[in-house]
């Protein structure tokens, strides 16, 4: 850990925090159909979609209206991204003439973007027309992300209503947060990106002569360098900002035609997580006091922290098996020391971990370094973070509404022990609302992990291992944690992209989306239908400090009880094993 | 159902235009026109002819040139049209074999350097692609470089220095030294200039 690294971390923290009111203020007025500075140029627009598509905004939809609409846009959506898959052949932008992709990879690639999951089987530049990465994964970078904030605001609604029966509409959450907040700080950030160096434009690969000519595995002389293009920029802006995560090239974010310099890094990494924490603040706006959605950022805020700091000591730390090889793993002004296997020489240790913590603790997934490669407790942290159900920040909206139903359990563990009626902001928990938070809660760890069981007890699923011993067991846990929470990051040794994997994982990512949307609407809706009752000398205050140590208490024990053991056979053994 | 079909076919219609085509399109536009080098990749040429990108590595194994980072791309090194690391783990035994391979050749290279070898020397990039080598292990390779070339140590630290990328607002990420641009370099100083 050097200095200079810790104050990066600071000076990120300090940015993310600086940057929630202002947007949470937006993003509040956003949802609630007020003025925004953009509605001159967006509001035509706005209008058009909805004379389009016979939308009337000012219609408001009870919760299963609205799920069934959620769920009939994001079938369309999963169908249209694998049809353009299957025929981008034939089909304009593919100056490297991409064949069709095959039907299993499709599959799963459709569901992985709908689903904000964005795990990726195929390697974007030998797989991926522009046309498929324009029209298919940037359209669905968008829509994912916009579906999250669309349930999100239906279920902030849901808690800051009573007694009545909607909680707004879809559609109209769905647009707003496409065009109001999604595209613009897209095209901003994408010609951040391009003025770095993020390569932006349709021409084929550039081939290069190497200045010294090189071999192929086989001992073929190699004498060029073929560089791969494309409109990258556009994508790589929208899939941190819409913690969605799917690289446009293989090696995603420590790709230097995405993201070229530390800068750049610096601003994705800000990206991925600052619409995550400005809901926060959005949520205090709407359910009329700002200290719950303080509560809440600072709950997500002080489990972020220390996993940064823990992962930050663990990879530089470097790696013990070199030590003896004459090898210098201690940074220095000149050295960026510690476990460099699968880091980038421009960002060092310091901005790859915190690329790694953010973005398993949202969903994005995007990687700016191999997690494979990290030490074994440097690889357990993305996981645990990934196993607290994406509830630190979280994906945007998915986060927020993740991080709601442990609110929810934790007034009701807490009106248990008290014996008295847990009530949450002037709605009373009963059983259906209790039932709705359990079902939310373990469904992830049951997918999970039982596709984890089943992976290891089968050839098909002991193919894909890349690393011998415990290692390998952690890849497949891995590799269905990131799917189950539709976050996206690998450790990428791993070969997934086998029938196998395309369609186990096709169906952890869409149980980790949809079989979660479902049961938090209909939480919504009940919560809405509820009568006010006013607080009293009873009621557990949802704000102090001592709220929200019980709040992270019990998002760690859930966690702890459902994971702990899987983690002792994975990289819980592979440490103890580590010379030491 | 049917109800919510037609929303929902003319949404993702919509959309599909708005971000899909229109947003990338417009994006590469003004890029083309405002950052034309940077968007197509940051090309270098020398005599007309392409030589890289000042943002991706190349393999060097020659003794009269700096060494990049390991690649783990296939199937050869460095290969920018299939980006990858190793994905190596920590205690992979072919982790092990490529770091001493690595020690081996550096060693072979130039066996009077006994000085411990700056860890990114002998490890894998993430993206395969790494331009940089820390600057460190560059000035580890300025005593074999400077023998080889017939060029002064002082010569070549300056080079290096000239070469290095510093941390952006000298705070972000780490300082790294270009290695194509840096060999660029090194090919363009007439051997007269030797000591």
């Amino acid at each position: 850990m050097t200095l200079i690294g810790i104050g990066q971390i600071i000076l990120y923290l300090g940015v993310l925090l600086l940057v929630t009111k202002p947007l949470g203020t937006f993003i509040a007025r956003v949802f609630q159909g007020e003025r925004t500075f953009l509605d001159p140029v967006v509001a035509p627009l706005e209008r058009l979609i909805y004379r389009v598509a016979a939308i009337d905004p000012r219609k408001e939809m009870n919760w299963k209206e609205n799920a069934v609409a959620m769920l009939l846009f994001n079938g369309c959506g999963i169908v249209f991204l694998y049809l353009l898959q299957r025929v981008q052949q034939v089909l304009p932008l593919n100056p490297q003439g991409f064949g069709a992709v095959t039907p299993d990879s499709a599959l799963n690639t459709a569901v992985s973007y709908v689903t904000n999951t964005n795990w990726q089987g195929y390697s974007g530049e030998t797989t991926m027309s522009y046309l498929t990465q324009m029209a298919g994964m940037t359209v669905q970078n968008f829509l994912s992300a916009a579906t999250g904030l669309a349930i999100m605001a239906l279920f902030i609604r849901g808690i800051a209503r009573h007694s009545v029966a909607t909680l707004g509409n879809f559609w109209v959450d769905l647009t707003r947060s496409t065009l109001y907040i999604l595209l613009p700080l897209a095209v901003i950030l994408s010609l951040v990106l391009v003025s770095q160096g993020s390569v932006q434009n349709l021409s084929s690969y550039a081939s290069a002569q190497f200045l010294q000519p090189t071999a192929d595995t086989s001992g073929t002389r190699v004498t060029e360098q073929v560089i791969a293009m494309g409109p990258a920029a556009s994508q790589v802006a929208i899939k941190h900002l819409g913690t969605n995560g799917g690289g446009f090239f293989n090696a995603n974010a420590s790709h230097p035609f995405e993201s070229p310099t530390p800068l750049t890094d610096f601003l994705l990494l800000l990206a991925e997580t600052c619409i995550a924490a400005g809901v926060c603040y959005t949520y205090g706006v709407m359910v009329g006091d700002k200290r719950q959605g303080w509560a809440l950022l600072t709950a997500m805020l002080l489990i972020y922290v220390i996993a940064i700091v823990g992962l930050y000591a663990a990879e530089s730390a470097g790696n013990p098996v070199l030590n003896g090889l004459g090898v210098d793993q201690h940074a220095s002004a000149l050295n960026p020391g510690g476990n460099m296997e699968g880091k980038e020489t421009r960002l060092g240790i310091g901005p790859s971990i915190l690329m790694a913590t953010a973005s398993t603790s949202t969903s994005t997934g995007a990687v700016n370094s191999m997690h494979d490669s990290y030490t074994p407790l440097g690889g357990l942290v993305p996981l645990v973070m990934m196993h607290l159900g994406e509830v630190v920040l979280g994906g945007v909206g998915s986060g927020l509404y993740g991080m709601l139903v442990f609110v929810i359990v934790a007034v009701f563990v807490a009106g248990l022990l008290v014996g008295r009626t847990p009530e949450y902001l002037g709605h009373k928990i009963e059983p259906f609302e209790m039932k709705m938070a359990s079902l939310l809660i373990l469904i992830m760890p049951i997918a999970v992990l039982v596709f984890t069981a089943i992976a290891v007890v089968t050839d098909a699923g002991k193919a894909g291992i890349s690393n011998p011993g415990p290692h390998g067991f952690t890849e497949i846990l891995y590799a269905f944690t990131s799917q189950g929470n539709n976050n996206g990051s690998a450790f990428a040794g791993l070969n997934a992209n086998t029938p196998f994997y395309n369609c186990t994982g096709a169906i952890a990512m869409l149980i980790g989306r949809f079989w979660l949307a479902v049961p938090t609407l209909a939480l919504a809706g009940s919560l809405a239908r509820k009568k006010l009752i006013p607080s009293g000398e009873g009621t557990l205050p949802t704000h102090t400090p001592l709220f929200i140590f019980w709040l992270i208490a019990v998002i760690l024990v859930v966690g702890a009880l459902n994971f702990l053991p899987a983690l002792a056979l994975g990289p819980i053994v592979e440490f103890f094993m580590m010379p030491h | 159902m049917l109800k919510y079909l037609r929303p929902a076919l003319s949404m993702l219609l919509f959309f599909s235009l708005v971000t899909g085509v229109l947003y990338p399109l417009a994006v590469t536009g003004v890029s083309q026109v405002v950052f034309p080098s940077k968007a197509n990749g940051s090309i270098i040429e020398k005599n007309g002819r392409l030589v890289g990108s000042s943002l991706i590595g190349q393999q060097f194994t020659s003794a009269k040139y700096f060494w990049s980072r390991i690649s783990a791309t296939g199937p050869f090194p460095y290969n920018a049209s299939s980006s990858s690391g190793s994905n190596y783990g920590p205690l992979n035994p072919a982790l092990m074999k490529t770091t001493k391979d690595r020690i081996d050749q550096l060693h072979s290279a130039d066996s009077t350097n006994h000085n411990t070898i700056p860890v990114d020397l002998v490890t894998a990039s993430g993206s395969g692609l790494d331009p940089h080598i820390s600057i460190a292990a560059a000035l580890y390779q300025v005593p074999r470089v400077a023998r080889e070339r017939h060029i002064s140590e002082e010569t070549l630290r300056e080079l290096v220095h000239q070469c290095t990328d510093p941390r952006d607002f000298g705070f972000l990420g780490e300082p790294g030294v270009n290695v194509l641009r840096l060999n660029l370099a090194l090919d363009d100083i007439p051997p007269s200039q030797g000591v």
